[in-house]
């Protein structure tokens, strides 16, 4: 059998630390001990990135239930490509988040903003073979949470994607530019690079608007990209 | 070079969209393989079930084949076994996987690795997902597998799931401690 080459490491100041004591919630879940650095191998390269029951999407969040959603309807597109800026086509992508008003449709969110009976603030698509997605939602509204006095999300939208490989697994949030809430978010400010956060505010673009209709917002995926050499075999 | 997309947390609320259609039984009745169940709980540091975690699997076929391009052995594919499953902690931080025995497969030393069932675990309070494997009791090439000999001895047997005392059943118990005494050992790769 050939020896697929493995993803390369991610610069530890990409993604957050494991324990962020500003987010409350990390306290008692973070892993105390460091984790097992150890070699990828076929389990770790390969992954579920064709699983049978993704076919179906649900790219448009902004009808439900006969009718209409409540809110700023906004078209959010871009690419998933890998670190060589290469396109990553068939990526699942899931997407939840809250309505206009900043309440989710689940059981156990106590925010007493009104629920959306059109709106179930759930989607999915797979990325094509140029790497691109779209998914028209609409705008999420900031909730309060728990974590400290007075603390409010800013407005986000929750993304999981799979990419080709476990390796590649990636669960992040997109949020939107210009929001005041972003300076005093510490989900957002866990993220120590600078640069890596802003990747993480998605960009309006008047090219992705949809006249008369939506917004556009342009925000596009970066997963690991390969090492140049295989695994040692 | 492309800046990676950083990590955020799937928060409390990820059921809805990642758990429409949970995937438990990853077994069709023609399924080859011996069938095993996996159970286990999530706790955190204070020894707390967390009921709102999300447990992934993914696996290799009883021949010891994942279901991917770049997995071209010659082992044969099973049309009737996808190797992904996923599924929410209930309330007593619980989980099951109703599953099939995992071939061995090729390590990166052209050696067998041990039968493993690779876990990504998801949670509120976890800003990255954290990566470990549930290797089976009694497994003759646990001795020799470069990942379990990676790990301290003491920490091994939070990797290695237990066989539970029910007739007739081969029920692995497998629980995943995020933080303190007993922490599962979590991997970087
Ligand atoms: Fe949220």
């Amino acid at each position: 059998m050939k020896s697929p080459a493995p993803y390369r490491r991610i610069a530890n100041e990409v993604h957050p630390p494991h324990l962020y004591p500003d987010y409350k919630s990390s306290l008692a879940r973070a892993p105390s001990h460091a984790l097992v650095r150890v070699k990828q191998t076929l389990s770790e390269i390969t992954g579920p990135s064709r699983s049978r029951d993704w076919r179906d999407g649900d790219a448009d969040l902004t009808h439900a239930n006969g009718g209409e959603a409540l809110g700023e309807r906004i078209m959010v597109a871009g690419r998933v490509l890998d670190e060589d800026e290469r396109p990553v086509s068939g990526a699942l992508i899931e997407i939840w988040q809250a309505n206009a008003g900043g309440r989710y449709a689940h059981p156990s969110d106590q925010h007493g903003a009104p629920l959306d009976p059109h709106f179930t603030g759930i989607g999915r698509t797979v990325s094509d073979d140029r790497g691109a997605y779209q998914f028209m939602t609409i705008k999420p509204g900031a909730y309060p949470w728990g974590n400290h006095p007075n603390a409010w999300r800013p407005n986000h939208i929750h993304f999981s994607l799979f990419g080709a490989g476990l390796a590649t697994r990636l669960v992040t949030q997109m949020y939107f530019p210009g929001d005041p809430l972003l300076e005093l978010d510490p989900i957002f400010q866990s993220v120590p690079d600078e640069a890596a956060r802003s990747r993480l505010v998605a960009k309006f673009d008047i090219d992705v608007t949809q006249p008369n209709y939506a917004l556009g917002y342009r925000f596009d995926f970066v997963l690991r990209g390969r090492a140049a050499t295989p695994m040692e075999a | 070079m492309a800046l990676p997309t950083s990590s955020q947390t799937v928060g409390p609320f990820f059921s809805c969209g990642l758990l429409r259609n949970p995937l438990n039984d990853l077994v069709r009745p023609e399924t080859r393989g011996d069938r095993i169940t996996i159970v286990g709980r999530v706790l955190d540091g204070d020894g707390v079930p967390v009921p709102d975690a999300m447990i992934e699997i993914w696996q290799a076929n009883a021949d010891g084949r994942y279901r991917h391009p770049e997995d071209d052995q010659e082992a044969r594919l099973d049309p009737a076994f996808e190797g992904f499953g996923r599924v929410g902690t209930d309330a007593n931080g619980a989980f099951r996987f109703n599953t099939i025995k995992p071939g061995a497969v090729p390590g990166p030393d052209a050696k067998l690795q041990a039968p493993h069932i690779n876990v990504t675990v998801f949670a509120r309070g976890l800003l990255n997902h954290l990566s470990t494997r549930i290797y089976l009791s009694g497994e003759v090439l646990n001795a020799t597998d470069k990942w379990l000999q990676a790990v301290k001895e003491s920490r091994r047997r939070t990797l290695i799931a237990t066989p539970e005392n029910a007739p007739g059943a081969h029920v692995y118990h497998f629980d995943i401690v995020l933080q303190g005494k007993d922490e599962t050992v979590f991997f970087d790769f």
